[in-house]
């Protein structure tokens, strides 16, 4: 926990910057929202922290919750009906494309970035190939209420958010988080101690695609139907998970701080949307920060080498 | 010791085919393009069309050319263990800095591209040093490197600007007999890498840090330095790509590199010549086959007009089974 503590210090000191600016920041109901613009962000990190952490990439969930939101909008086209069928398949196949991911990558020794690069071109290729080219059809209301609608005074999103980061600290601690890092730094001595890498490499991929199902069905909800939900939100969870300390490569970081990550992407963007950064010069702000970030964590970490945690 | 790298054992027995691909790394991209041409001639001349008509096979080089270019640096960098996500952007930068500079005419062509090849020999610094002194992983470094020239490009450009002067243009459309010259220019800079790798004492410690950064450390490497080198030869690349985009666009165009997807792309191609991504092994001649596979397979498409969705999936798959058979091969070998 220790290594991970200066992305908590980043991410405090945002939101401090951001309550300076917008003092109504910390109320309740402006606090919720924020978390809820973030949730989806923070699912998919936290799904791609399984795959980064075993030491293995993902490229393909930006392409994939786009797949997904067109998928859920040609299939339920507005009926109320089939909107809960409809969540369960979306579930799925985001289980599938991991589990295709997972297994390409671990039996066929193919690596991850190349299999998850040709899952981008595949899924996004196959999607609009079915669809004819762009987005056709409408979600439900029942559907959208998920990721715009609140139980009470708390979002949906942020519920589901707080049951998913439960569910992966709660993984990380049992014996398949150990195992699943026991393989992403150094996956020949886990294999020689009896883990099956293969296998728990794949779950790993399985439980990244079924974050991106989850994310898929919060953004539809939030955003609503087009070609470009999902665009670059690879990047985004890749950069998320190792602004948390995580390292590329695998064997090292936790999946709090990969959460911690996304949140401070999230918070960094409000920040600069208050300051008036413009829209233009957000990305170059963007990469002075992540570069600056990894840098000074790197820095960090040389000096106190800790075992796996 | 980059020889110790470079021999593999070739199976004593084995199937023809085996022994054709065994021993290096760039052959059966080659057979897999032959095989392609193959059936694209069979399916097209089906279909009723022609195949190896002049105009597709110009058209397949000029296709090529700018991919081919930014690949072969790219090959550079993956060698060298590295990856760079940032030859995107940087070509649509190089691209409006030509367009930018040579709008005064003739005499500003020079200057225009002396600027783009310093402008990128600096890009190519930056993501260097970013990865080796400030310990960054080089998919971080240059995807950081990669939003900060967007920034830069969102904030000065919304649309093309410049102009080049018609002379600059001869480099975008003319050919020499069924050659164009923008094949030529990939050519040379093909050949320069290749004469880089296998012949010069820089390419043999690309291959040494590329296959363990660590032993060519004690090997009294200076790690460092050649990582930046590489870096810097990959970024130059991406820079002639940028003039040769220019002069086929005749302006400068903020979207030219990322409509062209030359960050993946050009990977997918490194990757489909058989090198190895985790660097060490491979080489431009794979490369270019690999580039040429991209090309054939694009003009197959097109001309039994697939949609172009359909094109995404084909190259997905082919991308990830040329990727498994590799692996088979390495492990089989």
């Amino acid at each position: 926990m220790k290594r991970s503590l200066p992305i908590f210090v980043v991410l405090a000191a945002l939101l401090v910057a951001i309550a300076v600016a917008n003092p109504y920041f910390l109320d309740p109901p402006a606090f919720l929202a924020f978390v809820k613009r973030a949730a989806p962000l923070v699912i998919l990190a936290a799904g791609q922290y399984f795959v980064i952490v075993s030491g293995e990439f993902d490229l393909s969930v930006g392409s994939l919750v786009t797949a997904e939101v067109v998928i859920a909008a040609r299939l339920i086209d507005g009926t109320a009906a089939a909107t809960w069928p409809v969540m369960v398949l979306l579930i799925a196949l985001g289980l599938l494309a991991g589990l295709v991911n997972g297994s390409v990558t671990t039996l066929l020794r193919v690596p991850s970035f190349i299999t998850t690069l040709g899952m981008m071109l595949i899924l996004s290729g196959a999607v609009f190939l079915w669809t004819g080219g762009s987005p056709r059809g409408a979600l439900s209301p029942q559907f959208r209420e998920l990721g715009r609608g609140s139980l009470g005074p708390v979002p949906w999103s942020v519920l589901i958010l707080v049951v998913t980061a439960a569910a992966a600290i709660w993984a990380m601690r049992a014996d398949f988080g150990r195992t699943l890092v026991a393989a992403g730094d150094n996956d020949r001595a886990a294999a020689l101690s009896g883990v099956r890498v293969p296998r728990i490499r794949t779950i790993g991929f399985m439980i990244s695609g079924l974050s991106a199902a989850v994310a898929a069905i919060l953004l539809g909800g939030f955003a609503g139907v087009s070609a470009q939900v999902g665009q670059g939100l690879e990047f985004q969870a890749i950069t998320a998970v190792v602004l948390g300390g995580v390292v590329l490569g695998g064997g090292r970081g936790s999946v709090v701080a990969a959460m911690a990550g996304a949140f401070t992407l999230e918070a960094l963007f409000t920040l600069l949307n208050l300051y008036g950064i413009s829209g233009a010069l957000e990305p170059a702000v963007q990469g002075f920060i992540i570069i600056g970030a990894v840098a000074l964590g790197a820095v960090n970490f040389r000096r106190r080498r800790p075992a796996v945690a | 010791m980059t020889e110790q790298i470079k021999v593999r054992r070739v199976p004593a027995g084995g199937s023809i085919l085996q022994r054709l691909s065994g021993d290096r790394p760039a052959r059966p991209v080659y057979l897999a393009l032959a095989l392609l041409i193959l059936l694209g001639w069979l399916l097209v001349a089906l279909d009723g069309g022609q195949f190896v008509s002049l105009e597709n096979i110009v058209g397949i080089q000029q296709r090529s050319a700018a991919l081919g270019i930014v690949a072969v640096g790219q090959t550079v960098v993956i060698l060298a263990g590295s990856l760079d996500l940032s030859v995107a952007y940087l070509i649509s930068l190089n691209s409006l800095v030509a367009a930018e500079i040579m709008a005064g005419g003739d005499g500003a062509v020079l200057p225009g591209v002396t600027t783009v090849l310093v402008v990128s020999a600096l890009v190519g610094l930056v993501n260097g040093l970013i990865i080796t002194r400030l310990r960054v992983h080089a998919f971080i470094a240059t995807l950081g490197v990669a939003l900060i020239i967007r920034g830069l490009l969102d904030q000065r450009y919304d649309g093309p600007a410049g102009s080049v002067p018609a002379s600059f243009l001869h480099i975008g459309y003319d050919r020499i007999g069924p050659v164009p010259v923008s094949a030529l220019l990939w050519a040379a800079v093909a050949v320069s890498a290749w004469f880089l790798l296998s012949r010069t004492r820089l390419g043999y410690r690309i291959y040494a840090v590329g296959g363990d950064a660590e032993v060519a450390r004690l090997s009294g490497v200076r790690t460092g330095r050649v990582v930046v080198a590489a870096h810097v030869i990959c970024s130059v690349c991406a820079g002639i790509a940028g003039l040769l985009l220019v002069s086929r666009l005749a302006a400068g165009a903020p979207t030219v590199g990322t409509d062209g997807g030359y960050d993946l792309e050009s990977i997918a191609a490194v990757v489909l010549g058989g090198t190895a991504l985790a660097g060490g092994r491979g080489g431009v001649a794979g490369t270019v086959g690999g580039v040429l596979l991209l090309a054939v397979l694009d003009s197959v498409f097109n001309q039994l007009e697939v949609d172009s969705f359909a094109k995404d999936v084909v190259r997905g798959v082919v991308l990830v089974a040329a990727l498994a058979i590799y692996a088979r091969r390495r492990r089989t070998a």
